[in-house]
Formats: C-alpha cells, structure tokens, sequence
C-alpha cells in the first residue's frame, strides 16, 4: 500500500496544512510519496523532503502547475496514479478544487473532508455542517481523499530524509489561465493554523471597529477572523470567514465577539479547545458552545481586555 | 446561449438535522425541504445573464425522487424556462450525479453549467468539478464575479488567502460561491406561472448510466456535544479563567 499525497505551496513555501494531510495519511499506514508541482525555486520539495515519515518527493516542475490550476493539475495526478491505493490532498481551495476532477478522471468517488481514519477503506467525515458525523467505507480501487487539516495533529517538519525524483505528465491543457490574486497580507498567524483565534460578527458594526480586535490579536500573537454576516456586510474581506463555508479552524483559544452563533459559524470553530464568546444579547446561541461566556457591550469589553492582558 | 443549472432537493437550511436512531442516516421523513442555497445562486446568476443578453435560454435540472419536481417548479418560479427530472435516489453520489449531467449535457449543448460549490446535506463539494473532468471542459470554482466575453469568461475564485482570477476556456462549468449574487424571490404570479412551464421527466436508465453507489454508509452519528460553560461577571474574571483555569493565555 502506498500514498500520494499532493502538496499546498504558496510563494515558494510549504503550506503547513500539508502536515496534518501527511498525519492522516501516516494513520492509514504503508509507504508515503508527495507531489510538488510547480515549484520552481526548489525549496518546496527540500521542505517536504524533510518531512518525517515521508518516503519519497516527486518533482513535476512545469510552469503550467504553478498557480494549481485544475484542468493541467489532475492529469498530472492522474499520469501518477497507478500503484498508489490512496491519493490525498489537504481540504484547502487547491485540494478541493483538484481532487474531484481526478476521482472523475480515474471513475472513482471521492471522500471529502475526512476528520477521522477508521482504517485504510473506511473514515469518518462531517455531514449538515458537522451536525452529523457519517462514516464511509470505500472499495475503491483508488481512494481520492481531502483532508481537514484541524482534525489531525500535524507531523513533524524535520527529521526525514526523503529522495526527491522528477517526474512529468500532464502539462499545460489550454483550458484555463491565471490571471492574478489578490491575497490580503497579515503580520498575524494564518487563520487555520494560528493557536488562538479572535472573531468579530455583525456586532462590530463597521471595518473600522476590527482594528480594537487586532489589538487584542496582536496581545496573544492570535488570527482575526469574522462571522459570514460580518463578511457580507463588507466589514473585512471573504478570506476572514470562519464558518461551514469559510474556514474551518479549531484552535486553543477561540474568542469570538459581537458574534450571534448561527448553525453556519458554529461548523467552523466549535472544534476549538476553549471557546469565549463576549455578546451583550444572553440568549445569544453562541453561549451554548462557549466555556466561557461574558454578557457585555463590546465596546467596552473589548479595549478593557486588551488593557487587561497588559 | 443555453445555460443549464442543476438544482439539488435538501432539507431546508433553517431546519436543524436529526441523526436516526439507528444511526443510518439522518430523518428526512417530515422535514422542509428546500433548494440548495449554493444552487440558488446559480439559478439567480443564471437569470441575469439571460436579462443582459448573454443566455437565450436557462434549463433547472434537478436528480432524485418525484418531489424534486417542486425543487425544479422553485427554479422555474424564480424565470428558469424549463425544467428537467431525472428520477434518482435521494442519497445518488456526486460522481453517479455527473455521470447524468453529462448525459443532460450532450442532448441539451449548454454553452454553461452554473452549479452551487456545494450542497448543505452532504457537504461534498464534488459535482461541478467531477461533471467539468468528464466534459473535458474548463472549471471555475467557487466563484464570486463571473464576466463572460465571447468564447472566454474571466471568473474571480475565493480561495483560502483572499480572491484568485482566472481566465477559463467556454464552453466551462462554473461552481458559485455565496458572494456572488443574492437570490430573487418567486413572486405570486410567476409561481403560478411557473406551474405551465415545460418540466420533462426521464430516468437514469433512459439516460445509460450505472449510478449504484460507490461508498457504503457504515454510520451516521451525532458530534459529542460541548460540555456546557460559565458565565463571567467582568473581563479581569475572564482573563484570570484563561491564564489559570484554562491555561490557554
């Protein structure tokens, strides 16, 4: 049994989802292989290299891989396909974008979002937003899987030694082109992977009151992200949603304010290990999954919170 | 232009789901239904870009029981033109919905398919992309800004950092995102209109596909639930439970 698990990079970086991608695939067992296409710096497949447990890097360095784009991605996968039993990616924009069309390429059906490995055929995903957990098994001949990255503790970035090989197929499809992105720039952790998280919702009332939560982020060295209805609003841009439809984030410390908990916002954190919810309104369903609730204007509660921590 | 959008029967997003006691599944007897949100969207986008003279006509196709006729009768009471039905199981798989669509596809010669990114049942976020594979076509997914010009259409994607944009090949599958447009209500007359409108009925079999699942359903549970919190009387009393109760600052 072998695993090929395709690999997130941004700015020749390795992203870090790709280690809970690769932990989910070490509960699975057998020989693990990750593909880095597009990576024209080389630093990408030297940081995979160097990921523990990882048995080999395949290297496919055409420019037609570089911005993951789907239509030359998935044939590449698809050239590699043979031999392995699972082929995983990270449920990020790239992986969800990708692995459906090779589990269509290859006649199989996909699991998306794992959070669980019952054993090689069989795992447990989130259904109806996480209201329910349905466990599947598959006879696949090929298992195509994405990966929720907070639901599997991230391996090791040191420690292996990994070859790194070349390898070619797919290419340029002339089907789709990039154009551009436009990415918001943060001094802060990145939101699925930052260790405490602080939310504004419609409570915010406007763009400009998020500045009092980066102050509080900035105190804890945490993420800011926001409800869908703070988003829709136009207060901060999409890449700050948390929710069913957004991100998903599970941290030590999630603090959200002004932040009502529908059932939406509710599938994209009520994993993380202590939740505080700061909301004048008491009835608030956000208390409900809360530790820790504090009925309170956040106008006031937030600057003396941030006075508090000193 | 011919635009075709696929439109999924779900329970009602505002209802909140119950596991089965014996955990197969979770209870659709009794329950609102309703369209997809995403697919929603699709339908809306669609109708505009019949009203800007880009599409001539837009088709609501809609895979599963009898009573996704009704799924489809809200596409068409919102200005889709016609509908089709193709009389599936409730819980058919993404791939087996694709394998369909293409079948739908090759008939009607959409020079569009706009689907919702995914749907609110099984959170799969699979069919658009796995029906673009089998088309061989363009995909743009998660789409908030869609602008077609010719035998091009420049989308805009949310993706995890912010906005990606990309220039995709027509004819193209295009999964919408929540941002992209905000659905228009049925009104009284057009429901009753809509009742008249052309809805044709075919079965799987009609259309040559194998849909049998490929996944097999071991449970269905519910998520262990949050052990309930306390409330704090003032900020000096929340940060104290962090630091030393929780540990977590």
């Amino acid at each position: 049994m072998s695993i090929l698990i395709l690999c997130d990079h941004e700015n020749g970086q390795l992203s870090p989802v790709t280690l809970n991608a690769v932990s989910a695939a070490s509960q699975i067992g057998g020989d693990m292989h990750l593909l880095v296409a597009g990576d024209a710096s080389g630093n990408v497949a030297k940081a995979a290299a160097s990921i523990a447990g990882v048995a080999k890097v395949l290297v496919a360095d055409d420019k037609a891989f570089e911005n993951g784009l789907a239509e030359n991605l998935a044939p590449l996968l698809q050239s590699l396909s043979a031999g392995y039993s699972h082929i995983m990616a990270a449920a990020t924009t790239t992986g969800k974008n990708v692995m459906p069309r090779l589990a269509a390429m290859l006649d199989v059906m996909q699991i998306s979002d794992i959070i669980k490995v019952v054993d090689a055929n069989s795992f447990q995903r989130p259904i109806y937003a996480g209201n329910a957990l349905s466990t599947v098994s598959s006879s696949e001949a090929i298992k195509v899987i994405t990966v929720r990255g907070t639901a599997f503790e991230a391996v090791a970035s040191e420690g292996g030694s990994a070859a790194i090989e070349a390898v070619t197929g797919g290419g340029e499809a002339g089907l789709s082109a990039y154009v551009k992105s436009e990415l918001s720039s943060s001094e802060r952790p990145e939101l699925t992977s930052a260790p405490i998280v602080v939310s504004g919702g419609r409570g915010m009332q406007d763009g400009a009151n998020f500045a009092m939560l980066e102050k509080v982020a900035d105190k804890l060295g945490a993420a800011v992200g926001a409800s869908r209805a703070a988003v829709d609003a136009g207060f901060v841009p999409n890449d700050y949603q948390v929710g069913q439809t957004g991100k998903v984030v599970a941290p030590d410390l999630y603090i959200a304010v002004g932040i009502s908990g529908a059932i939406q916002h509710l599938a994209g954190m009520k994993d993380s290990k202590v939740i505080v919810a700061i909301n004048k309104d008491d009835e608030a369903p956000i208390f409900q999954v809360a530790d820790y609730g504090l009925v309170a204007d956040l106008f006031d509660a937030v600057p003396a919170l941030e006075q508090e921590l000193g | 232009m011919k635009v075709l959008v696929p439109v999924k029967r779900v329970i009602d997003y505002n209802v909140k789901v119950r596991v089965k006691a014996d955990q197969t599944g979770v209870e659709l007897a009794n329950v609102k239904m309703a369209m997809n949100p995403f697919d929603e969207i699709a339908v809306e986008q669609a109708l505009r870009l019949r009203e800007a003279g880009t599409a001539e006509e837009v088709v609501a196709v809609s895979i599963g029981p009898a009573q996704n006729q009704e799924t489809i009768r809200t596409a068409l009471a919102m200005g889709a033109d016609r509908g089709i039905h193709i009389e599936a199981p409730h819980d058919i798989e993404p791939l087996a919905v694709a394998k369909l669509l293409k079948a739908v596809v090759a008939n009607e010669n959409p020079g569009l398919v706009l689907v919702g990114k995914q749907a609110i049942d099984d959170d799969c976020n699979q069919t658009g992309q796995m029906l673009a594979a089998l088309l061989g076509w363009a995909q743009g997914t998660f789409v908030s800004a869609l602008e077609i010009a010719g035998d091009k259409a420049k989308v805009t994607r949310e993706v995890d950092g912010g906005l990606e944009h990309i220039e995709i090949k027509m004819p193209a599958i295009v999964t919408v995102d929540l941002r992209l447009n905000e659905p228009r209500y049925a009104s009284l007359p057009n429901i009753m209109k809509a009742k008249k409108k052309p809805l044709d009925s075919l079965n799987a079999a009609d259309l040559g596909v194998d849909i049998a699942p490929r996944l097999t359903i071991v449970k269905v549970e519910e998520p262990a639930a949050r052990a309930a919190g306390v409330k704090v009387a003032d900020v000096q009393e929340l940060v104290n439970k962090l630091k030393n109760e929780a540990k977590v600052i």
